[in-house]
């Protein structure tokens, strides 16, 4: 079989003004006719610009430094502009993270396919538009005649990516690069899409590359796999060998990083090879240590957090009569109680409300109706009263964007100390300092980093910064809601392993939200899945993955990405 | 478990790529303000680094006018009659003390622009200060609380939005000099003239300051500050105006050169500032007066002050807009 793609010695280079960045370094891979090409790494490896170096769309200021990319035996780099943009329509198609800004939301679904069928094949208006319709029906949209008609607004997410799909079919490609096709849509929803994307593949007999971060979509899709790290492809095989049996190092710490579906292991092996910073746990004595002092309080009876009849509508659309009024209900009689100690999930798709009640919880949003107890202490029916403020004190919460989670403009040091002075949980300014780089110690960044400011962090360090300042309330209660479901797998690793540690540590009780089941899994106790706003089913974590009882739970247990190639999980 | 090494075994691994660069504590102020994008930004543009050039001469040299200045126009003394109407100095009758000649009661031109320009100046800088505060303050109030507060606050600014707001200063002016008994008029006119300008002025910093608190109020750092029980103004405080402050300086500077503007218009109408006490627009107006008989220089100069500084400060918002905005970048 003749190579459809080759790329080999390729040298990608940023300049900037502090030096120039190489994203690629020597990068060299293969695809062929009928292929599945699986490109994985974590942010920051490269293998997005490897998708768009072959294309020539590399964001300025970047450029090819050095190398060979030959397609169909002839050399890609150094065409002019027309040469590529007539490439990059007919013979190579491409498939983007977000299908919300690839499609033109001005224009019909109709007008965006036949415009590029006839700029692509040179074909009549009448004849595009059946090609249209046949594509249409390709990808899996029903009604296809109709659909033509239709805005992208008014299709779901899973939908405009299929048709995004049907647009980069449409110049009948041989080539077809697709950049984190599904990251931005529901589990349910990146199955269907993956189906369909190996289906036209084999179909059609096109070469596909798929750029991901997430070794359950190359598990379910690629045939082969190329791993990059740090602008340099690290290892390259087929999907069985490079997830049973890795080779490199790296892929190795990867794969052991992946949060397993099919089994709860007591904590995450060691994988610090990115997050190289982090300093080993360290036990501390919680009889005399400052952050037991809560601890030590003598636990009441009864669960630790109760919640029980909680209701809450959003207003989608307002009116002056009640009747064109329009409410969601985003959650719907939801009551579960999580006893001390103990890690409770929520998981369920986006939308699903499980968010939501996590913010009602912590006292972001006022529910309907229902009642909080933190404690036995009712905290939502008069959040004003001292009592319920005491209470709330001891909840503390961790976000899931590291980004956003912490103030740009303060310092490490007064963002992580704002609990402790505003609540004066220490004698001096000396002390305060002093329990900071203790916190900041203990959740493994070491205290020189109270000097510095957020953005010199990478994500999984801020998490840590996040969860040093959810740390200095002294919680005896912790709600995370997607705590790393922003950050690479490895980093992911790195800060359940922490988040577990500090659990087990100070007693803490958990209240854990997920969309994610392999990672629930490892976390929680007992699991919660929501739908549209309300609990289908509440059972203890093993019980839920080995014998679901609600049919949407099995449905979404089916759906997980299979990880029957990464071999018998560690004893 | 075991087969897992202790991760303080591991070797040390690379930093995450794409981190940011170590900063030192060691590294001097200049370098670390060279690191800053926006002082980058800044040497890369020849515009904004003429009109900061011309901005700051321009602040300086009014403030330094006790000193620059040849002669001190409010001085009785040294004003004579007789010099009075004189042209510039390059000119066949121009005297060379007299630079760029005299008034019509025998000032020196020059001092008289660096006075009224270090008028000017400090009128414009305490109105837009003043329409700052209260603008953001209500901004960010009723960006962070929402519901009746919002929608009260944003009300009365659409009002007065309505009225356009040279109309409105001299509302203000008017009611200000009718309230203050005659006899004091002159002496709280400036006082008088900030007011009116500094209340024309908030509904835009409010604007800018309710929409900036309306994204920064749903970020996840408010959220974590509500978490932690701190009330609510702490958070407006430390949390949300620090980050609200970028859009607003940019305001700031381009609403600096219309308040300036503001107080020569209000002054030219005879509305603001007393004619013993010159700013760049009473001497625009008394200057009016003498065009018709020849005596051009009188207003062109504090015209031509008036125009390069307020060209000069907008020139700077408008890079200063450019270089705060990420999406420009």
């Amino acid at each position: 079989m003749t190579e459809l793609l080759e790329i080999e010695g390729l040298d990608v280079e940023f300049p900037t003004r502090r030096g120039t960045v190489k994203a690629a370094r020597g990068v060299g891979l293969t695809v062929r006719r009928g292929e599945v090409l699986g490109l994985v790494g974590e942010s920051g490896a490269g293998k997005s610009t490897i998708g768009a170096a072959i294309i020539d769309l590399l964001e300025p200021p970047g450029r090819i430094a050095a190398g060979r990319i030959d397609f169909q035996g002839e050399s890609l780099r150094g065409r002019t502009e027309d040469q590529m943009r007539r490439i990059r329509g007919d013979r190579i198609g491409m498939i983007f993270q977000d299908p919300q800004t690839s499609l033109n939301p001005l224009k019909t679904i109709g007008e965006q396919l036949v415009e590029t069928i006839r700029k692509c094949l040179g074909l009549n208006e009448a004849a595009a538009k059946a090609r249209a319709e046949k594509l249409l029906e390709d990808v899996g949209i029903g009604e296809a005649k109709a659909r033509l008609g239709a805005y992208p607004h008014q299709f779901s997410g899973g939908m405009r990516q299929r048709v995004v799909i049907a647009l980069a079919l449409a110049g009948e490609p041989d080539l077809i690069i697709a950049d984190e096709p599904t990251t931005a849509l529901d589990v349910s929803i990146q199955a269907q899409i993956l189906d369909l994307i190996k289906a036209l593949c084999r179909e059609r007999d096109v070469g596909v590359i798929i750029v991901t971060h997430d070794i359950g979509v190359i598990a379910n899709i690629a045939d082969r796999v190329c791993v990059m790290y740090r602008g340099e492809v690290v290892e390259t095989g087929d999907v069985a060998q490079i997830l049973g049996a890795p080779q490199h190092e790296y892929t190795r710490s990867l794969i052991a990083a992946v949060p397993r579906a099919d089994r709860r292991l007591p904590r995450f092996a060691s994988v610090d090879y990115i997050e190289g910073g982090a300093q080993a746990f360290r036990r501390i004595d919680v009889k005399t240590h400052w952050l037991g002092a809560a601890a030590r309080e003598a636990a009441g009876q009864g669960p630790a957090l109760s919640v029980s009849g909680l209701n809450l509508s959003f207003t989608l659309q307002r009116a002056v009569l009640k009747k064109n009024r329009k409410h969601l209900k985003a959650v719907n009689e939801v009551s579960f109680d999580v006893a001390p100690g103990e890690t409770f999930g929520i998981v369920g798709e986006s939308g699903s409300g499980k968010s939501t009640v996590a913010r009602i919880i912590a006292g972001l949003y006022k529910p309907d109706s229902g009642v909080v107890r933190l404690m036995g202490q009712d905290v939502s029916s008069v959040p004003s009263d001292p009592k319920a403020r005491a209470a709330r004190r001891s909840l503390q919460m961790i976000f899931q964007d590291p980004y956003s989670s912490l103030n740009a403009r303060m310092r490490v040091l007064d963002i992580v100390a704002e609990p402790i002075r505003f609540f004066k949980l220490a004698g001096s300014e000396a002390e305060v300092r002093r329990i900071v780089g203790d916190l900041l110690d203990h959740v493994g960044l070491g205290a020189a980093a109270a000097r510095r400011y957020p953005h010199e962090f990478s994500g999984g360090q801020r998490q840590r910064i996040s969860i040093a300042r959810a740390l200095a309330s002294r919680p005896r209660i912790l709600i995370c809601d997607e705590p790393t479901s922003a950050l690479d797998v490895s980093v992911q690793a790195t800060i359940l392993n922490l988040l577990r540690d500090l659990q087990e540590e100070l007693g803490l009780t958990m209240l854990f939200i997920s969309h994610d089941l392999p990672v629930i899994r490892q976390m929680c106790d007992r699991v919660a899945v929501m739908r549209h706003g309300t609990i289908c089913e509440i059972a203890p974590a093993e019980r839920l993955f080995e014998a679901p009882e609600h049919e949407y739970t099995r449905h979404l247990i089916d759906l997980m990405p299979s990880m029957d190639l990464l071999g018998p999980a560690p004893v | 478990m075991t087969s897992a090494p202790d991760p303080a075994e591991a070797p040390p691994a690379p930093h995450a790529a794409g981190a940011a660069p170590e900063h030192q504590g060691r590294m001097g102020f200049f370098a670390r303000l060279m690191e800053n994008d926006v002082a980058y930004s800044f040497t890369r543009s020849p515009t904004a680094i003429i009109a900061a050039a011309i901005t700051v001469l321009a602040i300086l040299a009014c403030f330094a006018a006790p000193i620059l200045a040849p002669f001190d126009p409010f001085d009785p003394a040294q004003i004579s009659l007789w010099d009075g109407k004189l042209p510039p100095a390059w000119t066949e009758d121009g005297q060379a003390q007299y630079l760029l000649g005299t008034d019509n009661q025998g000032r020196d031109m020059l001092s008289t622009i660096l006075y009224g320009g270090r008028l000017s100046i400090l009128v414009g800088l305490t109105a837009v200060a003043l329409g700052m505060t209260m603008g953001v303050a209500l901004g960010v109030i009723s960006g962070y609380f929402g519901g009746a507060v919002d929608a009260f606050v944003m009300r009365v600014a659409d009002v007065q939005l309505t009225i356009p707001g040279i109309l409105l200063a001299i509302l203000i002016n008017g009611i200000g000099r009718a309230v203050i008994p005659a006899e004091l008029r002159d002496d709280f006119a400036i006082y008088v003239v900030i007011l009116a300008i500094g209340l024309t002025d908030w509904p835009q910093f409010a604007r800018v300051a309710r929409g900036a608190t309306l994204v920064e109020a749903q970020k996840e750092y408010v959220m974590a500050a509500r978490v932690i029980g701190l009330p609510s103004w702490l958070i407006m405080l430390r949390h949300v105006l620090p980050n609200v402050l970028r859009p607003v300086l940019v305001l700031a500077t381009i609403g600096l050169a219309l308040a300036i503007i503001a107080e020569a218009t209000l002054s030219f109408l005879g509305q603001g500032i007393p004619p013993t006490t010159p700013s760049l627009g009473t001497l625009i107006r008394v200057g009016n007066e003498f065009l018709f008989s020849g005596l051009w220089w009188i207003t062109l100069f504090p015209a031509i002050a008036l125009v390069t500084l307020v060209f000069a400060v907008n020139l700077l918002g408008d890079w200063m807009r450019d270089a705060l905005n990420p999406k420009l970048r």
